[in-house]
């Protein structure tokens, strides 16, 4: 690592790269965004161009606002994805600790059932969860959604949270155990704090997916008042005719607190992808 | 009255056994070291002492109080480990408050011992600062605070020293020596350095494979091992082990001290100087032996030994020892 700081020709390749991937994974979410402000004339005229005094419309987000329920559905997505989020970095925490930390029996067994889960796609269940939730009730409940995303998300996150928490310090934990701390605050004071950067890692991989996702809220949720903003922006998207100008606001909008979300955790994660060069 | 007694204590991880009947009484005030070479099973002999590990079979009293299933926070002792633990996101105020008031210490209390202890280890400049802007030493340091502040009928320390650098180690190994004169607590003491073994004990117990070789005071190990590995253990240089130069039993082994092999123009040991090494007060010569064995002398002063010389050695038959094949001490041998 500080070789390769150290020599300009490396550190101007690897930015050089890291430029280019950069612009490559913005130009869509840039087009996107332009194109919104955009009326829409001038979208099909010319795409790529920026919204000037002619061409310069809020027509679309007005579309969306009048919408109605836009802010509700926003609000939708908004609380299945934090509570997921929440519910997949506690439950995952958690049996990771208890992975890594007891000795048990069936303890590498229980380890190999959680990481088969990385491999099986949870949508293969699709028919029987959607018959599970028909039984308790919950369609057309957020609570479906979330209870959905947490069991989607916890297999990998109990993989990699395991791995993390097998490197904190066994003394450390002993330390907390001689000094009189309960199991549960050795793993809410002493562990967690130190796993933090792992954790901000699984709520990054975990949140986009769960915020796009349009197959289990159409599936489970599709009532009107626990619609998410993805299946909600499928309202401007017809058969026939598509109100692009809504849509690309839409989108414009849904980016927005994944952006939010993302810079909170980034600082962790970046911490977290770096510990091991830097330390 | 006895701070800990272990009776018949056995532990194993799964098939592996890792400590055998280990019977061992430490009396109150006394100063105990663990030794023994990696993997022997020290740590995990604390580990059970402290009530980190179950024991398999046997009994744990502390105090005169059976603590065999008894949680560590219960046990009376403290713990000073190896890698510090001190918890990263506290001051060392903080750390060393922690187990105090998971003890429900009242607030004057609590701030009194933290005074004393910081007093005791000269910690005051640092009680504010957080692990990581402390230096290694000082960690150590608010290690041990941490573990006097709880009073402890024992403490336990697992290689506290191994960290730091030699000069510091030096320091903070006179400074454990100096609190346990004015504490008088019991302590014991697990590593695998000899010279902490040697000038830190009242007592050291060698441990080889899970078992106890030998229990004593440092310089009865010293004189009068029990047994080969233990001759070997402690000494550095360590014992030369040659074949005996005098009538003895099939396999036996002449074990004798560098500081005790002399150079003499008739002895009974011949060689060639094969290595010399200059210390300034003291100089270790390595000599490789007609009967194709490496002996070392140590001489006090400087000598103008070298190398590729041929030399003859001799010694006092008191200061010989004599071992079977199978390591035991062979008495009046
Ligand atoms: N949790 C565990 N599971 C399985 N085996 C273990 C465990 N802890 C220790 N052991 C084994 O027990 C033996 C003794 O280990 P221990 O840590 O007590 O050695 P030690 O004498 O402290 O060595 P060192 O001087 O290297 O610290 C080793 O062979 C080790 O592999
Ligand atoms: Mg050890």
């Amino acid at each position: 690592m500080p070789a390769a700081r150290q020599s300009p020709l490396n550190s101007f390749a690897a930015h050089a790269a890291l430029i280019a991937y950069t612009l490559i994974a913005l130009f869509p979410v840039f087009v996107i965004v332009i194109n919104s402000f955009k009326s829409r004339q001038a979208i099909f005229r010319e795409p790529l161009a920026l919204p000037d005094a002619e061409s310069f419309s809020l027509i679309g987000y007005q579309t969306v606002m009048k919408q109605g329920d836009f802010a509700l559905y926003f609000q939708n997505s908004l609380i299945v994805t934090l509570a997921s989020l929440f519910f997949i970095l506690l439950f995952g925490a958690m049996a990771a600790f208890a992975l890594s930390e007891y000795r048990f029996r069936g303890n590498l067994l229980m380890g190999l059932y959680l990481a088969l889960g990385i491999m099986i796609p949870i949508r293969i269940g699709t028919v029987a969860i959607l018959q599970m939730m028909v039984a308790t009730g919950l369609v057309n409940t957020l609570w479906a959604l979330i209870l959905v995303y947490t069991a989607q998300g916890l297999p990998l996150a109990v993989f990699i949270l395991s791995e993390f928490m097998r490197q904190v310090s066994d003394d450390l934990k002993n330390a907390g155990r001689i000094d009189g701390l309960s199991e549960y605050r050795i793993f809410f004071r002493l562990v967690v704090p130190l796993v933090r950067p792992a954790l901000a890692t699984v709520a990054v991989f975990n949140m986009i997916p769960i915020w796009n996702d349009l197959w289990f809220p159409l599936i489970l949720a599709p009532a009107e008042e626990v619609k998410t903003l993805t299946l909600g922006s499928q309202v401007f998207i017809g058969q026939f005719v598509t109100d692009w100008n809504a849509v690309l606001s839409a989108l414009s909008l849904a980016i927005l607190p994944v952006l939010v979300l993302y810079v909170i955790f980034s600082r962790q994660l970046i911490r977290g992808l770096t510990s091991g060069a830097v330390k | 009255m006895t701070a800990l007694k272990l009776d018949r204590v056995c532990k194993s991880f799964g098939k592996v056994q890792v400590l055998h009947d280990i019977d061992l009484a430490v009396e109150e005030g006394e100063f105990v070291v663990f030794v023994g070479p990696s993997g022997c099973g020290k740590s995990t002999l604390l580990r059970v002492i402290a009530g980190l590990e179950d024991a398999t079979s046997g009994r744990v009293e502390i105090g005169g109080a059976e603590v065999t299933r008894t949680p560590p926070a219960k046990r009376g002792i403290a713990m000073v480990f190896q890698s510090y633990a001190l918890y990263p996101h506290l001051d060392a105020r903080g750390n060393m408050a922690l187990g105090l008031r998971q003890e429900g210490q009242p607030k004057g209390v609590i701030a009194e011992r933290i005074a004393e202890a910081a007093r005791i280890l000269s910690l005051e400049p640092y009680l504010d600062r957080r692990p990581a802007e402390l230096s290694g030493g000082q960690r150590q340091r608010v290690a041990i605070g941490r573990a006097i502040t709880r009073q402890p009928r024992l403490f336990l320390f697992d290689e506290p020293l191994s960290n730091l650098d030699a000069a510091l180690r030096m320091n903070t190994r006179i400074e454990i020596a100096q609190l346990h004169r004015t504490l008088g607590a019991s302590m014991i003491y697990v590593t695998h350095d000899q010279t902490e073994a040697m000038t830190l004990a009242d007592r050291i117990v060698v441990l080889r494979d899970g078992r106890i070789e030998q229990t004593g005071s440092p310089m009865e190990l010293y004189n009068d091992p029990a047994n080969r590995f233990v001759a070997g253990f402690l000494g550095a240089p360590s014992m030369n082990f040659l074949r005996p130069v005098s009538a003895a039993p099939e396999g036996a082994v002449l074990g004798i001290r560098p500081e005790h092999l002399r150079p003499e123009p008739d002895g009974p040991i011949r060689g060639a100087i094969a290595h010399v090494e200059r210390l300034g007060g003291d100089t270790n010569i390595v000599v490789d032996t007609e009967s194709g064995e490496q002996a070392t002398i140590r001489m006090f002063g400087q000598h103008p030994a070298k190398v590729g010389e041929p030399i003859a050695m001799g010694f006092d038959a008191r200061h010989a020892f004599h071992f079977d094949a199978e390591g035991r001490r062979l008495r009046n041998g």
